[in-house]
């Protein structure tokens, strides 16, 4: 008989094993029967589909959820995961595709936070030394007393990354981890992890959906499709083909939608000398200039926290200006619901489900927000039906495959994918949208997901609406903006054109050069 | 010496003295309100807290002839009135601004309820610690005769925002406050945390009650609370979730509560009722003063009010 070892925080990478795995919520089964092996100091890549079970998965390894079946071997011996504590003995840790930050925290107190050896009394002037000290070998630098509310996206993200190291985890579970980065900070950030991994300091699982990050920095590759293993591989053995054929099951049909070739029309939406502040009442805007045409995306690129989530407020008007004005159609806009209205000024916020729904509302209600006060929703000016509201719901579900129980389903409910399409089918299912603001419509979602929105966003365009995309992804403005421009500290550095682009002079901007 | 005498200081002594001493219930109760409403639940049955302790304070003072042991009630009391808060507002879908409403009255109607055999008997006070031997103005003697209970809260108000600050539970309890969903991922247990920050606070809530009733005005009423359990809640966001901040807003609110009767002293009892709504005006004044709709309510728990 083997004896368990007791429980030493490993100081080295280990095996991590999963055996038949299986985890039902009620009638339905998120994991089938799934095994998996990442070997000690190797970074392996876990793919599939939204939805195809992969979160849930690795929240069992985190001690999350508690499989039903099978066994998790850590280090060849079969372990009891029953909570996130659990998983931090045994040099398990995870970057959430939610932020775990405490938005109310600075950067060094959720870093002090996270360890769940803090000592009872903190004695911050010994803390902060450590903190810096650690902070001079960290892969990238971070502030470490801005509260974590005021980080933008891709800051936060890479504050996940920066604590998981700090906690000295052995073995990372990285859930989408760059979805919010620029692609060379996402190289950065990957390659900096990479280093760690070949030089055994850890073992990655990495969940992803970007085929470029599987062959640049992954070993091998498991993939999961409806909560079943769908393959396995390592990752010099496969293409990007066969990788796509086992997440898909191999019937996987590409749409591109071809950019229409179309004269630039008359100004959609004029930005004329906007200026705006952050929360905390600096500067985050200066006297920004910008005309987006009818039939135009004009891209806006830059390094997460220059500025690009104040502007996206302050047109969606949930940020004042401190000065400057918006044009609309020739016409001064104030974002009120009758000129949204009469101007199809529609917008896709980042994080959808704070900023575009009501969590606790129906999915019908959400997608019926912009028209529910109008005939055929209401009739006799006040008298809303729920039998209107729920077919012109049931309608865009059905055309953008939004996957819900019912329409009366809470928003907050369905998943991230999920909760974006829905926000895309109120915005651009009625097309009546003139002008669009979109800022990182694809955001955390999978390949096929991506390419329904990028397509949805160019028939805009095609139709003749002014489109704003303000995007971290680089690769995404390439491919739609027919514009680009690159906002740094808050105001418009450089202008270029996809077709004039180049990759080093855009980065050389977004630094702040 | 008469109020004459030192003429308009008398108001202001009377203020000031006023600041102190009524202030300290309000300290005490914000306090307790702090620390709850940092952990992400409202306490709104404080008031009702405050009245047990304030009654349980004053029977077992009676009952046992110790003030102190009066106080050591009052707390258990308001411990025990916090866990059935918390216990309440830690099962699913109950709102806790609906318990605590619950809560505000069944303590309420408990303390009349068990007081009945306390309105006669004067039960022995706190010892008031005297810092005015160096003065011969009798007024200025009695101004400077001071609760315990109130260095024991300025003591716990430095003491909290030093915990919040500087210590593993303190931050535990704004994680837990701002981010349940954060807090759970690194393994906190928010019910557990929740349910320890309420009861504490609770706790502090029930020993304002003994100021009242073992100190100043030192007997029991049943009118002996008149809304401060509640007006202290008001003051926690009047000061932004601050402990010391709760100090100087306590301060503020038992000066402003002092004017009326000091006026009164010097023989200006035009507006008595008025001034004595000073506080209430006051609330209102500092709230409309200090929020800008440019910048969120720095240091509101973000998860104050939400379901989770």
């Amino acid at each position: 008989m083997m004896t368990i070892p007791p429980v030493v925080r490993p100081a080295k990478p280990f095996d991590l094993e999963l055996v038949k795995v299986t985890k039902r919520f009620g009638s339905f089964v998120a994991n089938d029967q799934i095994s998996l092996k990442v070997p000690a100091g190797t970074f392996h890549a876990l793919l599939g589909e939204n939805g195809a079970g992969k979160s849930t998965l690795v929240k069992c390894i985190m001690g999350f959820h508690q499989a039903e079946e099978g066994d998790i071997l850590v280090h060849g011996h079969s372990r009891e995961i029953n909570s996130p504590y659990d998983a931090y003995q045994f040099g398990i840790g995870m970057v959430y595709q939610h932020f775990t930050l405490v938005p109310a925290m600075t950067v060094a107190e959720n870093l002090v936070l996270s360890r769940p050896d803090t000592p009872g009394i903190i004695n911050w002037k010994d803390e902060m030394a450590r903190l810096r000290e650690f902070m001079q070998t960290a892969p990238f630098k971070m502030d470490l007393d801005t509260p974590a509310s005021e980080l933008a996206a891709g800051q936060k993200q890479k504050v996940e990354i920066l604590k998981q190291l700090y906690l000295d985890s052995k073995f990372l579970i990285l859930d989408e981890p760059t979805s919010v980065l620029t692609p060379s900070e996402a190289d950065e950030v990957l390659g900096l992890i990479r280093d760690k991994v070949k030089a055994g300091d850890l073992s990655v699982l990495l969940i992803t959906h970007k085929f470029r990050e599987v062959f640049g920095f992954c070993d091998e590759i498991t993939v999961l499709r409806r909560g079943q293993f769908a393959g396995h591989g390592l990752v010099k053995d496969l293409t990007a083909d066969d990788m796509a054929a086992m997440m898909m099951g191999g019937q996987r049909e590409t749409k591109i939608v071809p950019k229409a070739v179309r004269e630039r029309g008359p100004a959609g939406l004029e930005i004329k000398g906007l200026c705006a502040n952050k929360d905390n009442g600096v500067p985050a805007l200066t006297n920004l200039n910008l005309t987006v045409h009818e039939g135009e995306v004009v891209g806006i690129a830059g390094v997460s926290g220059n500025g690009q989530r104040e502007l996206v407020e302050v047109l969606a008007g949930q940020r004042p200006a401190t000065g400057g004005e918006l044009v609309v159609h020739g016409a001064s806009y104030h974002g009120t619901r009758a000129e949204t209205a009469e101007h199809g000024f529609f917008l896709l916020p980042e994080e959808p489900l704070r900023n575009a729904c009501v969590p606790q509302m129906s999915v019908a209600e959400n997608i019926a927000f912009r028209s529910f006060d109008r005939p055929p929703m209401t009739r006799a000016g006040c008298l809303v039906s729920r039998a209107a509201i729920r077919s012109f719901a049931q309608d865009l579900i059905t055309r953008f495959s939004v996957k819900t129980r019912s329409p009366e389903t809470p928003i907050g409910d369905l998943s991230g994918g999920n909760v974006q399409r829905a926000v895309l089918a109120r915005e651009l299912g009625p097309g009546t949208a003139r002008v669009l603001i979109a800022a990182n419509p694809c955001f955390g979602l999978d390949f096929a997901a991506v390419e329904s929105i990028h397509g949805q966003i160019t028939e805009a365009r095609n139709r003749g609406v002014a489109v704003l995309l303000v995007s971290e992804d680089l690769d995404e403005l390439l491919a739609l903006a027919d514009r680009l421009l690159v906002i740094s500290h808050g105001e418009f550095v450089y202008e270029t054109t996809p077709a004039q682009a180049d990759i080093k002079t855009i980065g050389h901007h977004m630094a702040g050069h | 010496m008469t109020s004459e005498s030192i003429g308009w200081w008398g108001v202001v002594l009377g203020i000031l003295a006023g600041a102190v001493r009524g202030g300290t219930p309000f300290l005490l109760v914000s306090l307790g309100e702090c620390l709850t409403e940092k952990s992400g639940k409202i306490n709104l049955g404080l008031e009702g807290t405050l009245l047990m302790g304030a009654m349980s304070a004053y029977a077992v003072s009676y009952k046992t002839g110790s003030p102190w042991a009066g106080v050591a009630a009052a707390g258990a009391t308001g411990a025990l009135m916090g866990a059935l808060h918390a216990l309440l507002v830690s099962r699913p879908k109950v709102n806790d601004i609906a318990a605590g409403i619950a809560m505000l009255i069944f303590g309420t109607g408990c303390a009349f309820f068990l007081s009945k055999p306390y309105i006669q008997p004067s039960a022995p006070q706190l010892p008031a610690v005297a810092l005015g031997g160096w003065s011969q103005v009798a007024q200025v003697q009695a101004a400077l005769r001071i609760s315990p209970l109130f260095f024991l809260g300025v003591a716990v108000a430095f003491a909290l925002q030093w915990f919040f600050r500087a210590t593993r539970w303190g931050m535990h309890v704004r994680a837990v406050g701002d981010s349940p969903a954060a807090a759970r991922a690194m393994g906190i247990s928010v019910g557990r945390t929740r349910f320890l920050a309420i009861m504490a606070g609770s706790a502090l809530g029930g020993i304002g009650g003994a100021h009242l009733t073992l100190f100043y005005p030192g007997a029991w009423t049943e009118a002996i609370s008149s809304g401060q359990g509640l007006m202290a809640v008001a003051l926690v966001i009047f000061a932004r979730w601050n402990p010391v901040q709760c100090l100087w807003a306590s301060l503020l609110f038992g000066g402003a509560q002092a004017v009326g009767p000091s006026l009164q002293a010097v023989g200006i009892s035009t507006g008595y009722y008025l001034w004595n709504a000073s506080p209430y005006i006051l609330t209102l004044l500092v709230m409309v003063l200090t929020c800008s709709r440019k910048r969120t309510l720095v240091g509101a728990p973000g998860a104050l009010g939400s379901p989770s």
